[in-house]
């Protein structure tokens, strides 16, 4: 997925964790689209030529050609919604979030997404470390970060992730160390691969918001 | 704040000792445009109603400016309680127990939440006074079922007014008679 804008300034990051090639559960993540950028460059010589008015934006486009971007922007947020709702990586819960974002709280997903992403990661660390360690045998206490990273999956509709943390549990309640092993692996796993989907989409939300604004300057 | 004879708003007072759950449930009463106090256990719901664990009338004349809600008449009152059960330390049936053993607080009603859908500890919770029992995630159409939990204490807090006479004015609502007969009214058959 390219920027049209300055796509150095935003990057998804990834974890540590690499996603194995070999894994074959593993999702076919979209290559990014290859956007010719030469008509609109052509465009941009037009507006500099002497006697030629065209409003151009600050980014150096013209005006309308970003209203259309907005569109486009609004139908891939939308395809990869449903894409992730196919493959069960979100569920409803996180339409419920939307719902509760509004001017009010204009931030209210990316804010408790990010608390989320906070929290899990030192769940994962925890969890790693109590496994790690030979004389592990505290499944209590995995058992209480277990819990506490299936509610918070629950609370944001990481669907893949919360079903991952409950199997997990399972193999903990058997004191299964093995079985907790293969688990945790599973879940950095899925975890990475909701993590990069979720800043797609705050990354093509940006940009739908960028674009819808300077389509209407004048509703700012 | 002052002295308001009727509240504009209600106010909740959530609990939940997970993060995420707290400005998820904020945000939805906040949608329902209540006022939301939100702590993190049990013990910071006691502190804040005033009652902390020891005897209540001493804390209620020792507790001084801290955001108190313990007298309904002058301070912010609290409407209703809702409270996460999965908790460390004092779990929200414990708290469900305490407010309901309160004088000053067993009317507040209680609503219980909980990730786990287990029947014996919904029953439980409900028989000990719990209003709602919701099941994570809390969704928009549970906190809608909160309003006619709200109303009722409106109706009950303006009876406990009248017969105490402490009110002049007339800002109160007046609450319909349905919950106080009146036998002189009716002939006897």
């Amino acid at each position: 997925m390219m920027s049209l804008h300055d796509n150095r300034r935003w990057k998804p990051r990834l974890l540590e964790c690499e996603i194995p090639a070999s894994n074959p559960k593993s999702l076919q993540i979209s290559k990014p689209k290859k956007v010719n950028l030469r008509p609109h460059f052509l465009l941009l010589k037009f507006a500099f030529l002497p006697g030629f008015k065209y409003p151009v934006a600050k980014t150096g486009l013209p005006l309308w050609m970003l209203g259309l971007d907005a569109d486009r922007l609004r139908a891939d947020l939308n395809r990869l919604l449903a894409f992730l709702f196919h493959q069960g990586i979100l569920d409803e819960q996180y339409l419920q979030l939307q719902q509760l974002q509004d001017e009010s709280s204009p931030n209210f997903v990316s804010e408790v997404v990010n608390i989320y992403f906070h929290e899990s990661e030192k769940l994962l660390r925890n969890l790693r470390s109590l496994l790690m360690d030979r004389d592990f045998s505290d499944y209590d206490k995995m058992g209480i970060h277990l819990n506490q990273f299936i509610g918070s999956s629950s609370s944001i509709g990481a669907k893949r992730v919360r079903n991952v943390c409950v199997a997990f549990r399972a193999a903990s309640d058997q004191n299964n160390r093995a079985g907790c092993l293969r688990a945790l692996e599973l879940l950095e796993h899925e975890y990475c691969i909701l993590k990069n989907k979720l800043h797609e989409l705050f990354q093509i939300e940006q940009q739908r918001l960028l674009a819808a604004g300077v389509r209407y300057p004048m509703l700012n | 704040m002052g002295n308001m004879a009727t509240q504009t708003q209600f106010h909740v007072l959530a609990i939940d000792d997970s993060l995420i759950d707290r400005k998820l449930i904020e945000r939805l009463l906040k949608t329902s445009s209540y006022q939301v106090t939100a702590v993190d256990s049990g013990s910071k719901a006691l502190e804040f109603l005033g009652l902390n664990g020891e005897n209540e009338d001493e804390e209620r004349n020792s507790s001084v400016e801290s955001v108190s809600a313990a007298d309904e008449d002058h301070q912010v009152g609290v409407n209703l309680i809702i409270t996460d059960y999965c908790m460390p330390g004092m779990t929200g049936y414990d708290l469900l127990r305490k407010i309901k053993q309160s004088s000053s607080f067993k009317d507040i009603p209680v609503v219980i939440m909980s990730s786990e859908n287990i029947p014996s500890r919904i029953n439980r919770c409900l028989e000990d006074g719990a209003e709602e029992f919701f099941l994570k995630p809390v969704k928009l159409s549970d906190v809608n079922k909160l309003r006619p939990h709200l109303m009722k204490g409106i109706t009950t807090k303006n009876e406990m007014q009248s017969n105490t006479n402490k009110r002049k004015g007339s800002e109160e609502i007046q609450s319909p008679d349905r919950t106080r007969p009146r036998y002189n009214e009716l002939e006897v058959v």
